[in-house]
């Protein structure tokens, strides 16, 4: 995304009328690293740079605010995002089993990614399809009630296709 | 789409509407596209629906909904005129809805609900037994319009609340209607929203900022979602009503960012709205003017809490910070101007509070809270989804009328509710009538409404080290009660649920909870310990077993009890053999048995027995001997 071209005033909305350049600026901080990580997957640091000079914030500013949030990465991550919901209602029914199975099968922990870059394994809480406990998305997909005869068709899943609506 | 220059504008188009919009002589279809029936497969059937139509040159209407609350049983939709409910509906099943109902009119039985195979189907939605006892007020659009319709909207009397407060109405006369009405926060105390909205005008500040509080951090609760995402422009009037009540010019959605469905709706309804004159400069015609935006979260429950919202929103570390100054005071909220904060159930009541009065409400739920709340019912439990239940109704009408009792004919062990920040409470409480206050004497708390029902098999020290384990997580470290108090209640937890637990580490753990709870800065905490206390007031026995006898009745904890084959019942398939790492399962000529010195208790065999033959019993004499117990 070209940094340059962002402009304070329209990113932050309205409330720009009444805000000083300083608290502009800042403002658009959270939602500006959205729309960088949407794009690279991560935060890439010659952005993050970039991104310092244009909104005078200093890099380690920017740094300190991105590592408090869960959903900023600051290395590359795999294609496929695995999330295990491990919220109250996947949890009391089984969502453990899922992940451990999905861990056995790619040796990776929660929040680690494969060294081929194909998968990364995290968990969430509660992606609000609870009725359908447990459940994993996979990247934007979601799978629900993977019970213990289900994981090994996840598993095919998240190495085939995508998953075809439907099939909870 | 034109924009409505005055409210008489408003009022024209909008009896146009009542009359244009959801016609009664056209069969409709009230689709369910809510995450979880999307998820199901909602897409395809309604495209399947929509293809059978043009074939069959048959028309009726397709109303894409938002969730309709019984999501375990989606995709659901309900048909017009004839009021059908159907559930677990699949893409091939769109020749039949259109054949036998829409041309026919009659029900497709296989898609009714039952109760069980045996039951009479219930052909309408008000007969099924989970939607008969629900009230609907904060939820009442979703299901049946379609979100990104703003005419829906209006159609069912939205905008018609703002349009009256403008009308007719001083904004002193707004606040005092929500004042009257006894409105408190859903968003977890219980706070009165008129007292807040009173503090917000007080500020004496020219410049003022609403914000609604979407952040939904308990792991089991999605009711803010929902609304989001199925009644967005409800939220947006509710939050335009306090801007006018307190004068601010200024609003916020802040919304978690694993809800992306509801940032695209909540955006797509905001520009409508401002198309259409209902948000933005001189609304409707008037000099009241107000604009709305959304500032997604990302990823850090703590910023569920108000200070750390606003830190959030400012662009910082959402850390929390003392009180006062509180947000509706002057150099408390966002940018230090005076803000509103009330959560999104909370706002998505206002409407209706003005348009049907502050008695109306009151004559809902109890003296104290009024009104309804929406619960996510989830757990051990048949039905689960979404209810909205007016105040008083007693958990046991809950969990059994509208839930259908507990799954798999299990007997009930407890109800968690509050998520990370409430309690358990055990059999006894089954009649307890559901409310603020009441929820709060027994040492739980509403929360934000999440409910999690067990059964026999869960095991309610497991249950407390997993909310532990998730404010563990979640303790943003700002001050050390918390930060360390946290780390060393799941310690000991995880002893405890190894089977190394010892002596008085129950009196250690209730130690550390009251400390936590008593010095920590934010409700995050405050309320951490609630799980744990809760479930040592009333689960103390089930604790103790744990500790003394190495035991775990719920049969949850590996590392516990003593392991056994019932030679009675074993049919010798040899696989807890297979699963026993540590070759501790020893096969003689005519039996399985298990050497008491090998085992590890890792639960393997138990888990792999397809018939149940392997026992857990109490007293494991190998546990106590490491503990230098028993001896
Ligand atoms: C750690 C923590 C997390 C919270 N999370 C939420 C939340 O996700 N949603 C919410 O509405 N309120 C949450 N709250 C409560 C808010 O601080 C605030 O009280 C509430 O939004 C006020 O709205 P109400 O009065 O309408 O309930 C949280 C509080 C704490 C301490
Ligand atoms: S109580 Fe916990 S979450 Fe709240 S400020 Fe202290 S460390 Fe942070
Ligand atoms: S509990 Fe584990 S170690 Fe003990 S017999 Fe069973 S499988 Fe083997
Ligand atoms: S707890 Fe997993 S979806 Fe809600
Ligand atoms: S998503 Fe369809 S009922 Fe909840």
């Amino acid at each position: 995304m070209n940094i340059d071209a962002i402009d304070v005033n329209e990113s932050i909305g309205l409330v720009h009328q009444v805000l000083g350049d300083h608290d502009k600026r800042k403002g658009i901080l959270i939602s500006t690293l959205h729309k960088i990580q949407a794009e690279n997957g991560y935060l890439p640091e010659d952005i993050l740079r970039a991104l310092s000079k244009k909104l005078l914030i200093p890099l380690a500013e920017i740094y300190r605010v991105a590592s408090f949030y869960k959903q900023f990465h600051f290395s590359p991550r795999g294609k496929k995002i695995v999330r295990v919901c491990t919220g109250t209602a996947c949890h009391v029914r089984g969502a453990a089993k899922v992940e451990d199975a999905l861990k056995e099968r790619y040796q990776i922990k929660a929040g680690q990614t494969t060294p081929d870059l194909k998968l990364t394994l995290e968990t969430v809480g509660c992606v609000g399809c609870c009725g359908l406990a447990p459940v994993v998305t996979i990247n934007e997909d979601v799978m629900g009630t993977i019970g213990p005869k289900k994981i090994k068709h996840l598993i095919h899943v998240i190495e085939e296709e995508g998953v075809a609506h439907g099939e909870n | 789409m034109e924009k409505i220059k005055s409210l008489e504008e408003f009022n024209n188009l909008r009896l146009l509407l009542k009359e244009e919009v959801f016609k009664d002589d056209v069969p409709r279809v009230r689709m369910c596209m809510g995450t979880a029936c999307a998820a199901s497969g909602a897409g395809k059937v309604a495209a399947d629906i929509e293809r059978e139509l043009a074939s069959e040159h048959k028309h009726a209407e397709i109303v894409k909904t938002g969730c309709q609350g019984f999501c375990q049983q989606g995709p659901v939709m309900k048909v017009e005129p004839w009021g059908y409910y159907y559930q677990k509906v699949k893409n091939t099943d769109a020749h039949e809805i259109v054949s036998a109902t829409i041309s026919g009119g009659f029900p497709v039985r296989k898609l009714l609900y039952r109760d069980s195979v045996a039951d009479e189907p219930c052909e309408m939605v008000e007969t099924v037994p989970y939607y008969k006892k629900q009230v609907r007020i904060a939820l009442k659009n979703n299901g049946v319009i379609d979100p990104r319709q703003i005419y829906h909207y209006i159609a069912v009397d939205g905008y018609a609340a703002l349009a009256k407060a403008l009308s007719s109405m001083t904004p002193d006369a707004v606040l005092q209607e929500v004042d009257n009405a006894n409105l408190r926060g859903r968003g977890g105390a219980g706070f009165p929203a008129g007292t807040k909205w009173k503090h917000s005008k007080k500020s004496g500040s020219s410049l003022k900022f609403v914000i609604a509080n979407g952040d939904e951090g308990d792991p089991g609760a999605f009711m803010d979602r929902s609304i989001m995402e199925g009644d967005p422009h409800g939220l947006l009037e509710g939050m335009l009503l306090c801007a006018y009540a307190i004068g601010a010019t200024y609003g916020f959605v802040y919304v978690r960012h694993e809800y992306p469905l509801a940032v695209v709706n909540l955006k797509h309804a905001i520009k409508q709205a401002e198309e259409m004159g209902f948000l933005g400069k001189n609304i409707m015609g008037t000099d009241f003017s107000c604009h709305i935006d959304v500032r997604e979260g990302a990823g850090a429950f703590v910023c569920g809490e108000s200070t750390s919202l606003v830190a959030s929103i400012e662009g910082d570390r959402g850390f929390p910070r003392p009180r006062p100054p509180r947000l509706s005071e002057k150099g408390g909220g966002a940018w230090g101007y005076p803000s509103n904060l009330n959560n999104i159930e909370t706002y998505a009541c206002v409407p209706h509070i003005i348009e049907h009065g502050a008695a109306w409400f009151k004559s809902i739920g109890t003296e104290n809270s009024p009104g309804t709340k929406v619960f996510a019912l989830t757990g051990k439990v048949k039905n689960t989804g979404l209810v909205e239940v007016p105040m008083g109704i007693t958990l046991r009408e809950i969990i059994y009328d509208i839930g259908g009792g507990i799954l798999d004919g299990k007997k009930f062990k407890a109800v968690q509710t509050g998520g990370p920040s409430g309690g358990c409470l055990p059999e006894e409480f089954l009649d307890l009538k559901v409310d603020f206050d009441s929820l709060t004497k027994v040492g739980s708390m509403m929360g934000s409404g999440g409910m999690v029902v067990m059964d026999e098999d869960t095991c309610v020290v497991d249950v407390a080290k997993f909310f532990l384990s998730f404010t563990k997580e979640e303790s943003c470290g700002k001050c050390p009660p918390c930060r360390i108090g946290t780390y060393q209640m799941l310690e000991i937890l995880e002893k405890i649920t190894a089977g190394k637990g010892e002596p008085g580490d129950l009196d250690r753990l209730e130690k550390i909870c009251h400390l936590v709870g008593k010095g920590s800065l934010c409700g995050l905490g405050q309320s951490a310990p609630n799980p744990i206390l809760s479930t040592l007031k009333y689960f103390r026995q089930e604790y103790e077993e744990h500790v003394h006898d190495k035991f775990c009745r719920a049969r949850v904890c590996a590392g516990l009890g003593s392991y056994t084959i019932d030679h009675t019942e074993c049919f010798l398939c040899g696989l807890c053999k297979q699963a026993c790492a540590f070759h501790a399962v020893k096969e003689s000529r005519r039996a399985y048995f298990i050497d008491q010195d090998e085992c590890t208790q890792c639960k393997a065999c138990f888990t792999a027995c397809p018939i149940g033959a392997v026992k857990i019993g109490k007293g494991n004499k190998k546990a106590k001997e490491r503990m230098g117990l028993g001896r």
